[in-house]
């Protein structure tokens, strides 16, 4: 296991490791209360925990999936909202949500509509305000993963504390739960409950 | 299973695996709880057990060994069984279990095959001993981790007795698989479809947020993997479905039943001191062995 400090930025290497190692590590780790921090598995039960503690601790997770190691790079969330668990600490309540039904933005041609949502998410990125969560249903979770044309600006977004909010449901019907490169996995009830929070939704 | 004459069928389990649990005796009495399940399971009534052991004498005392057995010997004698002898071989760990012989009338043996639509579907120990090892390996967790020891240890002796009073149709112990693992045999040698209730399932104290926080097994990950014709409804939280792939050790036993049965069947469980047994689900029709989860 390697534990180097780069500027304030951790890796922890938990490759080799059985559970619950990684997610033990991920604990003594976080205790530290890093702001931000990469940890490396190589299985998907180690991947999928370390991914649930996180989130469960108030770090956002996004995932990078490279010849079967999976990076986990965590970051604490600004709005500290914890959508898994339930929890709200000090909420952002100005910053909108963004529900995305589709993979591809308006009606008319698919082909404009996918360059549409790639311009969409490099223009999100460029706002001075990020929107506190991108929820994905239906073609929409299609973004979320490894090879999606957005999938480096839904990183980014992650990285910087957005709440991506990725329909388990959806993922399953398509048969994309193995393909998720980022976000979390979450079910209609927990989308819910950032609809109907305080703040603009905007649908799209 | 091995009919011996028209009033006897002979049925003969074995098991045994390495510690879950630090005390010795406590792993004596899970182990050996464990192995004799399966007669349960049937139908049946334990009547002897060997004990099956591997032991580094080198690197643990005899007073260890010696805990295990007498664990094991406490949970035989309650069965109402007799130890009659065993095996034990050097080996790099510790593992435990028994080979027990039980026997039953034929015409009351109960398989997993039988469940019909209209049954309604029981368990009867919480869920969670999987998670809960892996919490006790994160030293977390600890009043969860004590009350998983203490459902593992438990008897299915007495639930076993209830059914003999009720016009069970199947039944199965809940072990590796998970809960919908063993649910789903049980489904598909019906030939049924199930519908089981999330929020009615007993959880082990602190499973929910043991399973949260990603204390969870690689089994489990395995079991939903292998588990295709399971059907989420979208509100069941990611960690009670984590739970319900959970694999377990010596839990409970799933009966199905008459729907007309069930509340009676309860209200005797509980007496027998089975507390934590609820319905879970029912059998909706026949099919193919298609689960669906709410």
């Amino acid at each position: 296991m390697s534990n180097e400090l780069k500027s304030k930025l951790v890796e922890l290497n938990c490759q080799g490791l059985a559970c619950p190692q990684p997610v033990i590590m991920t604990k003594k780790a976080l205790e530290q209360k890093p702001a931000e921090m990469t940890v490396l598995v190589d299985n998907l039960a180690a991947k999928e925990n370390v991914a649930k503690f996180a989130a469960s601790s108030g770090y956002g997770v996004s995932i990078e999936n490279a010849d079967g190691i999976y990076r986990l790079n965590l970051l604490a969330k600004q709005t500290a909202v914890n959508v898994a668990a339930g929890k709200e600490l000090a909420a952002d309540s100005e910053a909108p949500a963004i529900l995305l039904g589709r993979n591809t933005l308006g009606t008319g041609s698919e082909e404009l509509g996918a360059i549409l949502m790639k311009s969409f998410f490099v223009s999100l990125l460029e706002l001075s305000q990020l929107p506190r969560a991108v929820m994905l249903i239906n073609s929409g979770v299609y973004l979320a993963v490894t090879d999606s044309p957005v999938l480096q600006p839904l990183q980014e977004l992650s990285r910087r504390g957005v709440a991506v909010m990725v329909c388990g449901t959806c993922l399953d019907y398509f048969s994309l739960k193995e393909k998720l490169a980022v976000g979390e996995v979450t079910n209609m009830y927990s989308i819910l409950r950032e609809l109907t929070r305080a703040g603009n939704t905007i649908t799209l | 299973m091995y009919l011996l004459n028209d009033e006897t069928a002979l049925i003969q389990t074995l098991d045994f695996f390495t510690p879950i649990v630090d005390d010795p005796y406590l792993f004596g009495q899970i182990a050996a709880a464990n192995s004799l399940s399966d007669v349960y399971a049937m139908g049946g009534k334990p009547l002897t057990a060997m004990n099956i052991v591997t032991f580094p004498v080198c690197k643990l005392s005899a007073e260890v060994l010696l805990a295990i057995l007498s664990g094991g010997q406490q949970k035989i004698a309650e069965a109402g069984a007799v130890m009659v002898g065993g095996h034990t071989i050097d080996d790099d760990e510790p593992k435990y279990g028994l080979s027990v012989t039980g026997v039953a009338p034929p015409a009351k043996i109960l398989t997993n095959a039988g469940a019909r639509p209209g049954d309604v579907l029981i368990l009867t120990k919480a869920v969670g001993t999987g998670v809960l090892y892996t919490a006790l390996r994160a030293e977390l967790f600890p009043q969860g981790v004590a009350a998983a020891a203490q459902s593992m240890a438990q008897l299915n002796r007495y639930a076993a007795e209830v059914m003999a009073h009720f016009p069970v149709h199947a039944c199965t112990d809940i072990t590796g698989f998970g809960l919908l693992g063993h649910a789903y045999e049980m489904a598909s040698a019906s030939e049924v479809d199930l519908e089981i209730d999330s929020r009615a399932i007993p959880l082990l104290p602190e499973a929910a947020e043991a399973a949260e926080v990603g204390l969870i097994p690689a089994g489990a990950y395995a079991n939903r993997e292998y588990l295709k014709s399971v059907e989420f409804h979208s509100a069941v939280p990611v960690n009670l479905q984590d739970l319900l792939f959970d694999p377990q050790t010596s839990g409970g036993l799933l009966i199905s039943l008459p729907g007309c049965e069930a509340s009676g069947f309860l209200q005797q469980a509980r007496a027998a001191g089975v507390l934590v047994a609820a319905c879970i689900g029912s059998v909706t029709g026949k099919g193919t062995g298609k689960i669906h989860v709410k």
